[in-house]
């Protein structure tokens, strides 16, 4: 389990278990480097500044160029950790990830922090509800969205051992530790989390605990749900979106845009193969002002608006 | 290969060819035999649609044959219009979009630096090239780490796809804008290997500062219909023009 602690309500900061693992990965493989564009507080990294201060590379306020840097670190012979936020990261730099990473395959790894609608009130600039869109289409680049501080650990642990471009979105808004007893992470390998025959919810990162909630309120009115962490979106675990099509409905839930990332990945291989009712939720472009929680309300991502979209989509089953 | 192709760059070509050869027969340290040496000097083609030049040298050097030269944009050719490290030996990251360059050879640099190893890293690039703002990003941190490992040549035609540089976004005063960034600045004729020869192959140790060459070159150098020419950024030579080239060249 990593080091990060809960906050008063028990809920964790991916970003602890994210800063708390690469310490732990440093600590054993002097290979391991952070790379930030003054992002050394947002990435909870000032433990790693303490501890290796010449293994921290700053660029400072400089995207294009933290991520062409890790290039260049991978090239000679570093295991980069590029981490600023992902609205910065994957938006100004994105000829960047596709050149000088996934087009040319380099070894880095790339973490967008603070995803999604973290930074609620700031607006749109700062959030980053795209990048599953414009990632998801590069070749080479393996994409992860853990769902919770153990996934998390596991995402960078994953991506460490990885010769390969990796990017993870770490979260920023509270998320509980899910049950883990059973559990096991391989990059590609999507999780049944709760089992179902009617229906299915796949879900990834901060929606995921949302989607379980639902389906327990919907297994009470009698609506078996099964819940599917896809938490790699890149590359798709494909076998599991089939298995999911055979209970009939699929209602996909993420933190970003409804088109082209999590909901958009599911739709080509269902259309592709086996068409079944199916909905996508997320945020529909741009989005008004308001704290991340609000915003999630307002648009249905929440346990309540997850389990309406299940039974909407499961009335429509042919 | 151009001729051959229908398609490149030889204006550029023409005006790095004297810097890629002293670069790759009087400086860098590298074998081609294996390519992925740690220890090997780095160079980093930052002027990507260049690669009738990069290609000859690379084929010239050793690191493939040089009948593959016969295959430039050939349909599934490992020699595409932009060079790819995954195909070809020797290319150390994907270029073809400008301004690309200097920062991976930053990072290079840097890795270099935390390890106190003794490889140099030179990346090329081209003057119009200067105007992507991501060369200065680079340049703010070369220059803040003192990165004397680093070196920087910057092909000088003062021509761009368009128009001449000065014309279209002017550069200059070229050397004290680097200056400026905390680079040492040498000033040379890019078509002159022996002024090239003593710049590039000077130990950089002790200079405390990364290194800018501005090599004064002239698009489409040799080649008199092409020489300082703005319509051969790109071209494709008519059988005649290639075969008065050809003559002006041997």
């Amino acid at each position: 389990m990593s080091a990060a602690a809960p906050n008063k309500a028990g809920m964790f900061d991916c970003r602890d278990s994210f800063a708390a693992t690469i310490e732990s990965l440093a600590e054993a493989d002097s290979r391991i480097v952070t790379v930030v564009s003054d992002s050394v507080g947002s990435s909870k990294l000032g433990g790693f500044k303490k501890k290796w201060p010449e293994r921290m590379v700053n660029v400072g306020i400089a995207e294009q160029t933290v991520v062409a840097v890790g290039a260049g670190l991978a090239n000679g012979g570093k295991i980069p950790f590029v981490s600023a936020a992902s609205c910065f990261l994957t938006a100004r730099s994105l000829e960047q990830i596709k050149a000088d990473i996934a087009y040319s395959n380099v070894n880095v790894k790339l973490i967008g922090q603070s995803s999604g609608v973290a930074y609620g009130e700031l607006g749109p600039t700062h959030h980053s509800i795209e990048d599953m869109a414009w990632l998801r289409l590069l070749t080479n680049l393996t994409i992860i969205v853990p769902a919770d501080p153990w996934q998390t650990e596991q995402a960078i642990r994953a991506a460490a051992a990885l010769d390969g471009p990796v990017y993870v979105r770490v979260s920023r808004m509270p998320v509980p530790a899910l049950d883990r007893s059973a559990a096991s992470f391989e990059i590609g390998k999507a999780e049944t989390l709760v089992e179902g025959t009617d229906a299915t919810i796949i879900a990834n990162g901060t929606m995921v605990h949302r989607a379980i909630a639902a389906a327990k309120t919907l297994a009470a009115e009698g609506i078996s749900t099964r819940v599917v962490n896809m938490a790699t979106i890149s590359p798709l675990d494909e076998a599991a979106i089939l298995a999911a099509a055979e209970t009939g409905a699929i209602v996909t839930v993420e933190e970003g845009n409804i088109r082209g990332g999590l909901g958009g990945a599911v739709a080509e291989v269902v259309t592709a193969n086996d068409p079944v009712p199916m909905r996508i939720l997320g945020f529909p472009g741009f989005v008004p002002t308001g704290s991340a929680e609000f915003l999630m309300e307002h648009f249905g991502l929440t346990e309540t608006g997850i389990a309406d979209a299940v039974r909407q989509t499961a009335a429509r089953k042919k | 290969m151009v001729y051959e192709a229908q398609q490149g760059h030889p204006g550029g070509d023409f005006s790095a060819t004297d810097t890629l050869a002293t670069l790759y027969f009087g400086v860098m340290r590298y074998d081609p035999a294996k390519p992925n040496d740690p220890a090997r000097d780095r160079f980093v083609m930052s002027k990507g649609h260049c690669t009738g030049a990069f290609y000859s040298v690379l084929a010239a050097a050793g690191y493939f044959p040089e009948a593959d030269l016969k295959t430039y944009m050939e349909p599934l050719s490992k020699l595409n219009g932009h060079p790819n490290r995954n195909y070809l030996p020797g290319v150390e990251t994907n270029t073809g979009p400008l301004g690309h360059g200097l920062p991976v050879a930053l990072g290079i640099a840097i890795a270099g630096q935390i390890d106190s190893k003794d490889f140099r890293t030179f990346v090329l690039t081209g003057d119009g090239e200067l105007q992507e703002g991501s060369n200065w990003e680079a340049a703010l941190t070369a220059g803040h780490r003192k990165l004397e490992n680093l070196t920087l040549i910057i092909d000088r035609n003062r021509l761009q796809q368009g128009a001449r540089t000065e014309e279209t976004a002017s550069l200059d005063p070229l050397d004290d804008k680097w200056r400026a960034f905390g680079w040492h600045v040498e000033s040379v004729d890019g078509h002159d290997h022996q002024q090239l020869l003593d710049v590039l192959s000077a130990s950089p140790k002790g200079r405390g500062k990364p290194l800018c060459v501005i090599a004064n070159t002239f698009k489409g150098k040799g080649v008199s219909f092409m020489h300082d020419n703005v319509a051969w950024h790109h071209g494709v030579p008519t059988k005649e023009q290639y075969e008065l080239a050809m003559a002006e060249l041997v």
